[in-house]
Formats: structure tokens, C-alpha cells, sequence
């Protein structure tokens, strides 16, 4: 490895180590903020807030998966639980799906990195798709049996 | 670049596309602030909990660290080998379809926390690599195939089928709509 290698190495970690530095402050921020929610929030507060009303129930599925966090199977565990309960599918389709795809919690990380715009217009669209491809995927279903 | 940000992602104007270097971490400080006092007021209410989130953060912590520590590597590696033609031509305005087609498989097989990944998505940015792309990056992360056998459990094999079929579709509405909105 010739020195001018060595140097372009060098440099490029160094630029790296310092560009992640500057985000650090916000990661550890929105760390500490899920593990509030994780304590905060439990599942059972989630499931007593549906009705049995299925349009309603789906936005309000987008909106707490929305503003949830977490590893994706609690999603599908209470998820599961919201179906034995007897919310509709659309609902935990616009839940599970709004979980991954919309990130309230992230938002401001988000917004930072990538920019607020960029960070708004990507979530705003995300919750409108998880309505929508709830209602698509339970309407497929139900057509193809 | 049209203003962006370049390499490790500090200094410079980052033309409204995010915070400068500078920017992101006072705001961060503000933010990781903000964060703190809320667990200070919450631990006069409850000191039990607040144990109990600290101790959640950890674990957190501890679960994202191999990713954190992935995606450092591969913004070093994309800060020493990715140039902004590379990125450019497959990740870029002119990339096409196999552009479309190489963030939705990154997107997918992609592991860890969603924010872990926006260092190095600022970073594939600088080099060229277009918004609609990174939004549809993240929105696959939805399709989580090692997760597939627990949906399946839950849910059945045919909604899982429909379900991935259309997050995949929408991905692709998703990303072209936010390139819509934002120009």
C-alpha cells in the first residue's frame, strides 16, 4: 500500500468517524426516548383504544403504529391479539404496516439527517399508504378467498 | 452536487436537503436536552420506571450496536470508494429502473433500527443517490423476510403474500411521489 492509499484511508475514516460523531447526540436522544415509550406505553393501552367502527379503526391503526416503536414482532404480537380480540384486518394491516414505515419517534432524527421536507413529505405519504394498503390487501383477500 | 453535502457529512450548506454537520448535532444536543429533562421531571414521579427505561436504552443500545458499527464500515468504504458518478449511475437521476430495483432489494435485506441507517443514506445522498430511492429504501424495510415465519404464525400465509406484494408496490408509488412533491 503506497502512502498517497494510506492517506486517502486515513482521511476517509476520519471523515466518516466525525460525520457520524455529529448525528450521535441525536441517536442517543432518540434511544433513550424508546426506552421511555417501551416503559410508558404497553400493549394493553394500545388494544383499549379501538372501536368497532372499521374505517375509523384503520386510521386509527395507521396513527398508533405511527407514533409506536419497537421491534416489528410486538407489532405482529399485538397485532394478533387486536385480531382476537375482534378489531377488523384493516385496522392491524394500518397498524403493523404504519409501525415500520412511519416513525413519529424518528421524526426529528429524520428530519435532521435527511432534511425536514424530505422527512415530513416521506412519513405523511407512509401513513396515507398504510390506509391504503390496508384496504387493499384485506379487500384482495376477501376476492381471492 | 448541487450544494449537498459531500463525504463524512459535515460542513457546507446541504441545499434545504437536511442540517449542515454543525446544524445536526446542535439540534441533536437541543434534542438529547429535551430527552434528559423529560426523564429528569418523569423521575420525580416515578423513579421505578425510569430505572426501567434507562435500563430499556441499554438493551437498545447494546441490540443496534453490530449495525451501528456495519454502517460506520460501510460509510468508510462508500467515502473511500463510491464516487458521485458510481452513485450516480446507479442510485441517480439517470439509473432508471435498476436503480429502482437495487434500493427496494437494499431496502429489504437490510437490518437493525430504521435511524441507524440515515447517516449513510445522508452520506449515498451527497454522492448523488436520489431522494425518491431512499424513500424507497425505507419503506421496504417493512418487508422483513427473517420475520416472514412469525407473520405467517399470526396472520396466514396468504396475507403475508398480498401484504409484501403491495408494501413493494407502494414503496415505488411512495418514492416517486415524494420526488413529485419535493420539486
Amino acid at each position: 500500500m503506497d502512502g498517497k492509499t494510506r492517506k486517502r484511508i486515513i482521511t476517509s475514516f476520519r471523515k466518516t468517524i466525525k460525520g457520524f460523531g455529529t448525528m450521535l447526540p441525536m441517536l442517543f436522544g432518540i434511544i433513550l426516548l424508546l426506552g421511555l415509550f417501551k416503559v410508558y406505553v404497553t400493549p394493553e393501552m394500545i388494544s383499549s383504544v379501538f372501536t368497532d367502527r372499521p374505517f375509523h379503526d384503520t386510521m386509527l391503526g395507521a396513527l398508533i403504529g405511527s407514533i409506536s416503536t419497537g421491534n416489528p414482532i410486538t407489532s405482529y404480537i399485538i397485532g394478533g391479539g387486536l385480531l382476537d380480540d375482534g378489531v377488523s384486518l384493516f385496522a392491524v394491516t394500518s397498524f403493523i404496516l404504519a409501525w415500520v414505515t412511519v416513525g413519529m419517534v424518528q421524526l426529528p432524527a429524520e428530519a435532521a439527517i435527511l432534511g425536514k421536507r424530505f422527512a415530513l413529505t416521506r412519513n405523511g405519504l407512509s401513513f396515507v399508504l398504510a390506509i391504503l394498503v390496508a384496504m387493499a390487501t384485506v379487500m384482495t383477500i376477501e376476492v381471492i378467498g | 452536487m448541487d450544494g449537498r453535502m459531500d463525504g463524512g457529512g459535515d460542513g457546507g450548506k446541504d441545499g434545504g436537503k437536511g442540517i449542515n454537520g454543525g446544524g445536526t448535532f446542535r439540534y441533536g444536543i437541543y434534542f438529547l436536552i429535551f430527552v434528559m429533562s423529560l426523564y429528569a421531571i418523569l423521575f420525580l414521579t416515578d423513579s421505578g420506571k425510569i430505572y426501567r427505561a434507562l435500563r430499556m436504552s441499554l438493551d437498545i443500545f447494546i441490540q443496534i450496536l453490530p449495525v451501528l458499527v456495519l454502517v460506520i464500515l460501510l460509510m468508510w468504504i462508500s467515502s473511500y470508494f463510491l464516487k458521485p458518478k458510481t452513485v450516480s449511475k446507479y442510485l441517480g437521476r439517470e439509473s432508471g429502473i435498476k436503480g429502482w430495483i437495487l434500493a427496494a432489494s437494499f431496502g429489504i435485506v437490510s437490518h437493525g433500527s430504521i435511524y441507524v441507517w440515515y447517516p449513510l443514506l445522508k452520506e449515498m445522498r451527497g454522492h448523488g443517490m436520489r431522494d425518491g430511492l431512499i424513500a424507497v429504501f425505507l419503506y421496504n424495510r417493512a418487508v422483513k423476510i427473517p420475520l416472514i415465519p412469525v407473520m405467517v404464525y399470526y396472520f396466514g400465509a396468504v396475507f403475508v403474500s398480498v401484504l409484501t406484494v403491495y408494501t413493494v408496490i407502494a414503496s415505488l408509488i411512495e418514492g416517486k411521489l415524494v420526488e413529485m412533491l419535493e420539486h
